[in-house]
């Protein structure tokens, strides 16, 4: 098995580094067409919001501590928007929540 | 080009290393579970290293665990890692804008290596063109962050304190809120494609037939869908990105 795991992550990782690496170094110039550049400028807001909801409410223990974590996440990110503060501010809501569940 | 990167390198990075913490730390909890799976299935704990350092994709990583748990044999692995990771292909395409053309082929080789969920978002988010050294900064904390957790999960199985991992598990969903949340704040447009794509994958989670589609289907095919509406709705008027790009100069 030793020697086929190696062949097999060998073979994941090019197939991945080509999905990475194609369009970023063969999309050189900007891109004109304003529907394309709205497309793009849009893409990051919808496959984020995509994963975290509801995907969210699985990453911990309950629903009930995962919504206090989203919830809490929300909220700190609108007065705050720094990464570390809103993520940590996250994983000790939900902390705190767990203990009373 | 414009004098788009005016803060040097240095800031960059060191920009980049700061951010890369908070992915670090939710890295750190999510690929120890990844090395437990990965022991699971008869890797060794180098094995599940090697696998990270490569790979650095949740999903997909899961999903090549998968292969090779049942030996299908390697276009099997291809056709997997192409479906479950299709989705880095728009965010390179996104990255390749916010490049700029300024941006030369080798750094842009080096920043492709490193495109992961949290990483596009936290590039995406910053203000003007893209400098490398944040990715490469994001990418030195974060990278190890991934590794030694597949490489500890994979040697200690479940020894984490149970409830502390749990509490990490929301800390890559905090750092996606507070990426898209501030600008949601300012423009109502990003506020409702924010609210309808939080409804829409949603819904696709409930609906039988719909809800067995993967997760990197669902999201290729919601952002297209969405952002592809959303550009043909609210086209982005060549301004406003422009007014971005200066923002920070």
């Amino acid at each position: 098995m030793t020697q086929n795991v190696y062949f097999y992550l060998i073979v994941a990782a090019l197939t991945l580094y080509a999905i990475r690496a194609l369009p970023m170094t063969l999309i050189r110039k900007d891109i004109k067409s304003p529907f394309l550049r709205s497309f793009l400028y849009y893409v990051p807001y919808v496959t984020l919001a995509v994963m975290t909801f509801p995907a969210i409410l699985h990453a911990t223990g309950s629903p009930y501590s995962a919504w206090a974590g989203f919830i809490a996440a929300l909220g700190i990110a609108y007065v705050d928007g720094n990464l570390f503060r809103v993520a940590i501010g996250a994983c000790a809501m939900v902390y705190v929540a767990e203990l009373f569940l | 080009m414009h004098k788009e990167i005016q803060k040097g390198n240095g800031y960059w990075y060191k920009k980049g290393l700061r951010d890369g913490i908070p992915i670090a730390m939710g890295y750190f909890a999510v690929a120890f579970t990844l090395g437990i799976t990965a022991k699971n299935i008869g890797m060794t704990p180098v094995q599940a290293a090697v696998s990270s350092m490569l790979l650095h994709a949740s999903a997909g990583q899961y999903a090549a665990m998968t292969v090779i748990a049942s030996g299908t044999g390697y276009l099997e692995m291809v056709m997997t890692t192409l479906i479950v990771n299709l989705r880095y292909l728009l965010m390179s395409c996104a990255l390749s804008q916010k490049a700029g053309s300024s941006m030369k082929t080798g750094h842009r080789m080096v920043v492709s290596y490193y495109i992961t969920d949290e990483i596009f978002g936290i590039a995406s988010a910053v203000e003007g063109k893209l400098n490398p050294f944040y990715n490469y900064g994001a990418a030195t904390v974060a990278g190890p962050g991934w590794t030694v957790g597949t490489f500890l999960g994979a040697l200690l199985g479940a020894a984490l304190p149970e409830r502390l991992g749990r509490a990490f598990g929301v800390a890559l969903y905090g750092m996606f809120i507070a990426i898209i949340i501030p600008p949601a704040k300012k423009s109502r447009i990003i506020c409702g494609i924010v609210i309808f794509s939080m409804l829409a994958s949603f819904l696709f989670s409930l609906i039988p037939g719909i809800r067995e589609i993967s997760e990197g289907f669902k999201i290729i095919i919601l952002t297209v869908v969405i952002a592809g509406f959303a550009a043909w709705k609210f086209p982005v008027r060549e301004n406003d990105t422009e007014q971005e790009g200066r923002a920070d100069n």
